[in-house]
């Protein structure tokens, strides 16, 4: 049950909400939330399809003085009602490709260096924009020619006593696998061996925001079994993307009705752990002295819900040499799958000017930020090139 | 000044006039509706808004009861934009017994009311928010009706048919030439003539009746009700048991009222109704048992109005006594000719209150002509209700106003003012035009404006400012007046997040106004 009748109509959500800033179309967080809920409690025909332009940033949640939970309340009503709004024909076509990263991530990594070229070819691009609704500026992240999964069976972690597990998601297995090998690094140099999950799925994020809410409750249900078996043995689960762990830890009981209270706790991003154990002395890090970067950190959406983005901060602030900026806290705006359809391509701009704007201004080398789809947006959007801390970390070390 | 003279003058603004000032002006009679303040004031603002099947009174009141479904069925028809066709559920609780509800459920049919026993799992499917410990449940036709809609659409028809509605005028008398009533006099001193005073003012009806020699033993019964946040029950809720306090939760609107008691009050408390905190709690008491859920559930206000009951022992709690029409021929009763009083009845049998009483008006002045309120729909109900299709900001409208959405300029006017209850501003301005307010709690009325979660704290200034501008007063004065009626709704449930509201409400606005 949602706690609707908490709200107090201060408006606070409203004023913090990005997509209510640049589109006079979305009804903002309270209308869309608890005042729209009542009248969908009423009749179902109430349900607005404005609510599709829901970030699902929650911010507003973040701003609610009275702890409402507007996004969760925009989130199910969008599932229990809007489900017949998934489109149809080439536009669900591409809604169903961008929801199924894992699906579409296992076809197209065997031909990755085709369909890298291919989805760089401005005849293609103009295609998916015409036909598909994929807006032209955007270029898919390119698929890797090796899987991250078949790279880490070559590495040998039986010379360990200690293990954690890593949850390294879609992006890092069929994209980039680079930066769960920076992690898998940096623990078997602090003396910790890496196993993967027994089985791990695509954690939903995208399923849910693009309507296959029952797909994503049976993929969570899968990674909850795994995660389970993990911490029996007794590991804590590894992230790299603030938006899967903030999925696994908060969208799946809240959204998606799994229950996970007793596994909560153990899913986190490496950042948090790492920090935690190196400032308990448990993880020491030999740093190399020569090592000079400047470096600006932009704090994602799901990061400031979980309150996260401190252990990310503090951790790159032990690195010697780095020059860290903490941007103001600014929604870039891609909101994952949202920003790549045609429909969205100008609002996800016009939020995210601001921090491109504040990005520029500061001039760094590098964007730091714990979100995928943020990487992507402020490397299109300011041409400036964007690292997960954990990358700035492996690079920092020596190994 | 020479004020025309009516065939018929109406005293009384609720549900009772305004069907009976309809009908009236149906049948070609000259007809005027005088009202001391504005429509729906008493006891038609102040109930359940609960379209009877007439299951209520199967088991005690069988004349009631099928009047009661008969009409229901033509108020579907007629006022399909001011009802909701919810359906009911008599719930019996372990405590209640299964004998109450067998008896029920044939007194119910004998009524001519679809009675229907579904399994408890079945009923707890239906409606999860009901108490889990029910042992029966029975279906039948109630309905939830917006009594403030259904006024105004008795008032607008009977004003598009050449009545004459004069509010916000007290009958400060009857005027009497002879023995006989030959019409009123108004609070500005205005003689008003009329071949025939109707007297439908509820409680009111005694003191004026009085006041021409004509003694009628009325009871008011006070009846308290709780409004809470939102919808916890699509469907009505009735305990299946004898008539008691607090056993009827109806959805209205996004929200759900509960009720009711029956406590027999001083006619000189009447004009200023107020629910007490031992009303609240008893209340509260007995509701949890109907949907448990509600002893967590927001609640917005509580409110009280007076049952018009007609006795002829005035002594008992008033539940017991018969809610039945009453229809008196002064002239055959008392020998004073030119008064005819229409009281008792309820909510759901007002459009036959009316026919009756104009079936005699007809009759004294002559006239001839048939009844055609059961059959011809209500302004806003006919034809086809709009389809859900157009923007979102019109659709609580619609929803509201039936059809005349068609009279409302959505393309200037579709700014929501109102947001926990989404009303535009065309419909401020629709209510202005139609029905002559003066401040904001006659805009609530006709609008729904300022009646949902928090109660105008946030988008009272907007309103005021734009009603201000409209009529050309100051707004801080209107948000003033609303305030202070808003508290008087507020104060006996204050705790909670109603508390919290309450806070917001006093700080937020404080210095502005």
């Amino acid at each position: 049950m949602t706690n609707l009748e908490q709200c107090l109509k201060c408006n606070l959500c409203t004023l913090v909400c990005p997509m209510m800033e640049v589109n006079p179309d979305y009804p903002g967080p309270k209308k869309a939330g608890p005042d729209g809920e009542r009248y969908r409690l009423k009749d179902p025909a109430f349900f607005d399809y404005a609510l599709k332009y829901c970030l699902n940033c929650k911010r507003c949640e973040v701003a609610c003085p009275s702890d409402v939970r507007i996004g969760d309340m925009i989130q199910l009503a969008r599932i229990k009602y809007g489900s017949q709004a998934r489109r149809k024909g080439l536009t669900g076509l591409r809604d169903w490709t961008l929801a199924n990263t894992d699906l579409v991530g296992s076809l197209a990594s065997p031909f990755a260096p085709v369909v890298n070229e291919v989805l760089q070819l401005k005849p293609v691009k103009s295609v998916m924009d015409g036909m598909l609704g994929v807006d032209k500026h955007r270029t898919f992240p390119k698929y890797s020619k090796q899987k991250f999964v078949n790279w880490f069976r070559k590495q040998d972690q039986s010379a360990f006593d200690k293990f954690v597990s890593y949850f390294h998601g879609c992006y890092v297995n069929y994209n980039y696998p680079k930066q769960g090998q920076d992690l898998v690094k940096i623990l078997n140099s602090a003396g910790y061996g890496v196993h993967l999950l027994e089985k791990e799925k695509c954690c939903g994020v995208a399923l849910m925001s693009n309507g296959f809410a029952a797909r994503a409750k049976k993929q969570g249900a899968v990674n909850l079994a795994s995660i389970r078996k993990a911490a029996d043995a007794g590991e804590p689960v590894l992230t790299t993307s603030s938006t899967c762990t903030f999925t696994m830890r908060d969208e799946y009981p809240d959204v998606l009705g799994l229950q996970n209270s007793d596994v909560r706790d153990n899913i986190m991003l490496a950042t948090k752990w790492l920090y935690e154990k190196i400032s308990s002395g448990e993880v020491k890090l030999k740093f190399r002295k020569d090592f000079r970067m400047k470096v600006v950190y932009h704090t994602a959406c799901h990061m400031q819900k979980m309150g996260w983005q401190l252990y990310s901060i503090e951790l790159l602030r032990m690195i010697p040499g780095l020059t860290l900026t903490v941007l103001d806290q600014n929604c870039c705006g891609i909101s994952g799958t949202f920003g790549f359809k045609k429909e969205n391509y100008g609002f996800s701009q016009k939020i995210g000017s601001k921090l491109f704007e504040d990005i520029r201004t500061n001039n760094p080398e590098y964007v730091a930020t714990d979100c995928e789809t943020c990487k992507w947006q402020i490397e299109m959007s300011t041409g400036i090139p964007v690292l997960n801390p954990i990358e700035i970390l492996a690079e920092a070390i020596e190994l | 000044m020479a004020l025309k003279e009516y065939d018929v003058i109406i005293v009384g603004g609720g549900i009772t006039g305004a069907a009976t000032v309809r009908d009236c002006a149906l049948r070609g009679l000259s007809a005027l509706l005088i009202e001391r303040g504005d429509i729906c004031d008493g006891a038609s603002g102040r109930n359940h808004g609960l379209l009877h099947s007439g299951a209520r009174y199967a088991v005690t009141d069988r004349e009631g009861a099928e009047e009661c479904i008969k009409e229901n069925r033509i108020l579907r028809r007629i006022a399909s934009n001011c009802v909701e066709q919810t359906e009911g559920l008599f719930i019996s609780l372990p405590e209640d017994g299964l004998d109450y509800q067998a008896n029920f459920i044939k007194k119910c049919r004998e009524a001519g009311i679809d009675a229907e026993a579904i399994d408890p799992a079945e009923a707890l499917r239906m409606e999860p928010a009901i108490n889990p410990r029910i042992i029966g449940a029975v279906k039948v036709p109630d309905a939830s009706v917006d009594p403030f809609r259904l006024v105004d659409a008795h008032i607008l028809d009977a004003q598009r048919h050449g009545a004459d509605i004069l509010k916000f005028t007290a009958v400060t008398e009857l005027v009497k030439e002879g023995g006989r009533v030959v019409g009123v006099k108004t609070q500005k001193g205005d003689v008003i003539r009329a071949r025939e005073v109707v007297l439908a003012a509820g409680i009111w009806t005694a003191g004026l009746a009085r006041e021409a020699g004509v003694n009628i033993g009325m009871m008011p019964s006070k009846g308290a009700l709780i409004i809470f946040g939102h919808r916890v029950a699509k469907m009505v809720i009735n305990r299946c048991r004898k008539p008691a306090n607090a056993d009827i939760l109806v959805p209205g609107d996004v929200v759900s009222v509960l009720g009711t008691t029956s406590d027999k009050v001083p006619i000189e408390t009447c004009d200023d109704m107020h629910a007490t905190p031992e009303e609240v709690e008893l209340l509260l008491r007995e509701g949890e048992q109907l949907v448990p859920c509600l002893a967590q559930t927001r609640i917005i206000r509580a409110y009280a109005g007076v049952r018009p009951l007609v006795v002829a022992d005035p002594a008992g709690d008033g539940r017991n006594v018969s809610r039945g029409i009453v229809l008196l021929d002064h002239e055959e009763r008392d020998g004073v000719p030119g008064l005819i009083t229409i009281t008792g009845g309820k909510l759901t049998t007002a459009r036959l209150m009316a026919e009756m009483a104009t079936d005699l008006i007809c009759k004294k002045l002559g006239s001839s002509a048939k009844c055609e309120t059961a059959v011809k729909p209500l302004p806003g109900s006919e034809g086809r209700k709009p389809r859900f299709k157009d923007p979102f900001n019109m659709r609580a409208a619609i929803g509201r106003h039936g059809n005349e959405v068609s009279q409302m300029d959505f393309k200037t006017g579709g700014e929501i003012l109102c947001e926990c209850e989404s009303v535009t501003r065309a419909e401020i301005e629709y209510a202005v035009k139609n029905f002559g307010v003066r401040n904001i709690s006659d805009l609530r009325r006709h609008t729904r404006i300022g009646m949902g979660t928090c109660q105008g704290s946030f988008c009272i200034k907007k309103i005021a400012d734009v009603l201000a501008d409209i009529l050309k007063v100051p707004a801080d004065e209107l948000v003033k007046e609303y305030r202070q009626e808003r508290w008087k709704g507020m104060t006996p449930v204050m705790w909670g997040d109603t508390l919290r509201e309450a806070e917001y409400m006093q700080k937020t606005n404080k210095d502005e106004i």
